[in-house]
């Protein structure tokens, strides 16, 4: 996959082109905004990850322009601002995410597998599959090995989530914001004790579990 | 905000008001003096030639006896002047005048005014005369008067007309200070109005002058000055904690990325990177706290743009209550939320929720298993109430206050993971919604102790919320 990265913190650039690479991605990079849009503009990207404050050109008009060149590539912004409506402004502009610095890699790893999966829909999906793990988006109802799993809303929607990423890492993060439209950290880990109750529902039982945690980075819905 | 004041509560229309009416009194009394003064001299100018007459009269009677005064009293009477005359008998038998008949006189004193006809242009006019009646030795009576009509129209005009000038005093007296009022209302409603407007948050909004250089203009340009002085010092604020926030994020995650890329190396080599990972965590903790502290500092400056909309604070707690409930049962303390009607406030729904998180955190942490923690929604007299209540040890009355500074832990929580930023956030999203964060005891459900923290809204903060009252019209 062909990823651009525009960050004008040499030292973060090349922690981040060398993190993407190791991770069988290509990289282009650019250290300011008016190289970055125009490599943007050139190139077909999978992804733009975009430092919100740029020299030359600000990141917000960098998205802002390429949406007006109907450039649809998904955009990661990251920033080093202080958060409370600048995610609000970032993602107004035409960012499709927001990160705000300092950053875990997996977190932006994460978030940026989610945004490729974006790109490729599969159309409208009325059914998610994992294995022998069924979700009727329709009915709303869940089954496993044909045996029905009775959900709590959140919990199906949870389910939902991780099943549109199923073998992707979704960090604890992206469910708070997702799941919950919440984005500010609980003190206590929250988000562990509902997965470990979607876990007791999902897998409880059967012979091959299908939630996994991958350690220091979230979870992962996979069949094997 | 106040709402704004009614034409007749303006200080305007109450000062034109109390103006015109001492205007109409003083206006009625004027009149009345005049009108008093000039009744008096004319009267006394009347009675003086009344006199004049009857002196001589009464020399002619001295000389010539009653014949004498007959013959005078028809000389008189012969051309039709001021002068009324009339002399009869004690049966009211006419001798002499220019009377046809003896007036209607009510008392007999010193001076009378009585209503009479005479004809003018061959018709009979009612008229009015003021004048004497004297008793003559052998029973007859002489009356001696003058016509006062013109006086007495006079009379007539001002006491029909002076109520109506003042009615009249009154009514354009009272329409002028209303359109004083008005226009006074106006210049200053377009001040409230953009004070309103920058209250809630846009400061860019400057009053709008009208160029007549006037009191309210002076006023308008100093309040645009100040909000000039204040805008630049908010937008300086928000500088800084801008570039506070930059100077620090960019080293921090610097920092994160070698120590990750550390880990990464040491894992490869097959070495241990327990030590390293520790010092992520804790970076991670560092970055937590400055999180925390940008976030109150800009919530308690209000140099925050969190954008603000009418939320359910019922639905916030619902949604919170749900987020932690598993977390309550993991911990074996019971969590329930009591809403009572929607409770409509203007809010940012993320601040509220990360300040209900914090409250709904630490009640659950410092409940003991068995425990019971209660979110309660409530309007009461004053505005909105929003309140976290436990039944864990609560907090000793000195404390209260200290709790919510920032950074203090009381000694029973310093084993305990946290950054010591969970109240004071509280407190800060607060006052970033004009709220209050109170603690009391929890009293109620008869717990024995316990703790209720409440985040009280004020009635200003109220707002209906759309969907509400389509649903309560529908009912």
């Amino acid at each position: 996959m062909r990823i651009l990265v525009i960050e004008d913190d040499l030292e973060a650039q090349r922690y981040l082109v060398q993190g993407l690479k190791e991770s069988g991605h290509v990289v282009d990079e650019a250290a300011d905004g008016e190289t970055g849009l125009s490599l943007a503009l050139s190139r077909p990207y999978d992804v733009a990850i975009v430092d919100r404050m740029l020299p030359r050109l600000d990141g917000l008009k960098v998205v802002a322009e390429m949406r007006e060149h109907s450039n649809s590539t998904p955009v990661l912004f990251l920033s080093a601002l202080s958060e409370v409506d600048d995610r609000v402004k970032g993602l107004k502009a035409g960012g499709d995410d927001y990160l705000t610095k300092p950053y875990a890699f997996v977190e932006l790893l994460a978030r940026v597998d989610a945004l490729m999966r974006r790109r490729s829909p599969v159309g409208v999906r009325t059914r998610l599959d994992v294995g022998d793990l069924e979700l009727d988006l329709l009915s709303r109802a869940a089954k496993r090995s044909g045996t029905d799993i009775d959900l709590q809303p959140r919990e199906f929607r949870l389910l939902e989530y991780l099943m549109r990423h199923a073998g992707q890492v979704v960090t604890r993060t992206m469910l708070l914001e997702s799941v919950w439209e919440y984005h500010f950290d609980p003190q206590t880990n929250v988000i562990d004790v509902h997965i470990s109750r979607l876990r007791a529902k999902i897998d409880k039982g059967f012979e091959a579990p299908l939630l996994h945690t991958v350690r220091g980075a979230g979870y992962m819905i996979r069949a094997h | 905000m106040r709402t704004k004041p009614s034409l007749y509560q303006t200080q305007a229309f109450r000062i034109v008001l109390v103006y015109v009416l001492l205007f109409a009194v003083s206006v009625s009394a004027l009149l009345f003096f005049t009108y008093w003064n000039t009744r008096r001299t004319l009267d006394d100018q009347t009675d003086q030639i009344i006199e004049a007459e009857i002196t001589g009269l009464r020399e002619e009677y001295q000389h010539f006896g009653l014949p004498g005064l007959v013959e005078t009293v028809r000389a008189r009477t012969l051309h039709q002047g001021q002068a009324v005359y009339m002399l009869s008998d004690n049966r009211h038998h006419v001798l002499a005048g220019n009377l046809a008949f003896w007036p209607q006189v009510s008392e007999m004193g010193d001076v009378i005014e009585f209503d009479y006809e005479r004809p003018v242009d061959s018709k009979l006019e009612a008229r009015r005369a003021r004048g004497r009646i004297l008793l003559v030795p052998g029973d007859f009576m002489l009356l001696v008067a003058q016509d006062v009509h013109d006086r007495y129209l006079t009379e007539r005009m001002f006491t029909t007309t002076l109520p109506w000038t003042v009615l009249l005093i009154l009514v354009l007296g009272t329409a002028g200070g209303a359109l004083i009022g008005r226009n006074m209302l106006r210049r200053l409603d377009a001040i409230n109005r953009t004070s309103g407007e920058i209250i809630a948050g846009d400061l860019t909004r400057r009053v709008p002058l009208t160029g007549s250089g006037d009191e309210f203009d002076a006023l308008s340009e100093n309040l645009n000055r100040m909000l000039d002085r204040i805008e630049r010092l908010m937008k300086g604020m928000r500088e800084v904690t801008d570039s506070v926030a930059h100077d620090l994020r960019t080293p921090l995650n610097r920092l994160r990325n070698r120590l990750e890329e550390s880990v990464a190396r040491l894992n490869a080599n097959g070495s241990q990177a327990g030590e390293i990972e520790r010092a992520i965590t804790e970076t991670d903790q560092l970055i937590a706290t400055f999180n925390a502290l940008l976030l109150i500092a800009e919530t308690d400056a209000g140099t925050t743009r969190a954008a603000m909309s009418p939320l359910d604070l019922g639905e916030v707690a619902a949604d919170v209550a749900e987020l932690y409930e598993p977390f309550a049962e993991e911990k074996k303390v019971s969590l329930a939320v009591a809403s009572g009607p929607p409770a409509g406030v203007e809010g940012n729904r993320s601040l509220i929720a990360q300040a209900l998180a914090n409250l709904v955190d630490n009640a659950i942490k410092y409940t003991p298993a068995g425990g019971k923690v209660r979110i309660c929604t409530a309007i009461t007299g004053e505005g909105v109430d929003l309140s976290v209540s436990d039944t864990g040890p609560g907090i000793a009355l000195a404390d209260r206050l200290r709790v919510v500074e920032r950074f203090v832990r009381l000694e029973a929580s310093r084993s305990s993971p946290g950054t010591g930023l969970g109240l004071s956030l509280v407190a800060a999203v607060a006052h970033y919604h004009k709220a209050e964060l109170v603690l009391e005891d929890n009293v109620s459900s008869g717990a024995p102790s316990g703790l209720t923290a409440v985040l009280r809204f004020p009635k200003t903060a109220m707002r209906v919320l759309p969907g509400v009252t389509l649903k309560s019209a529908a009912e």
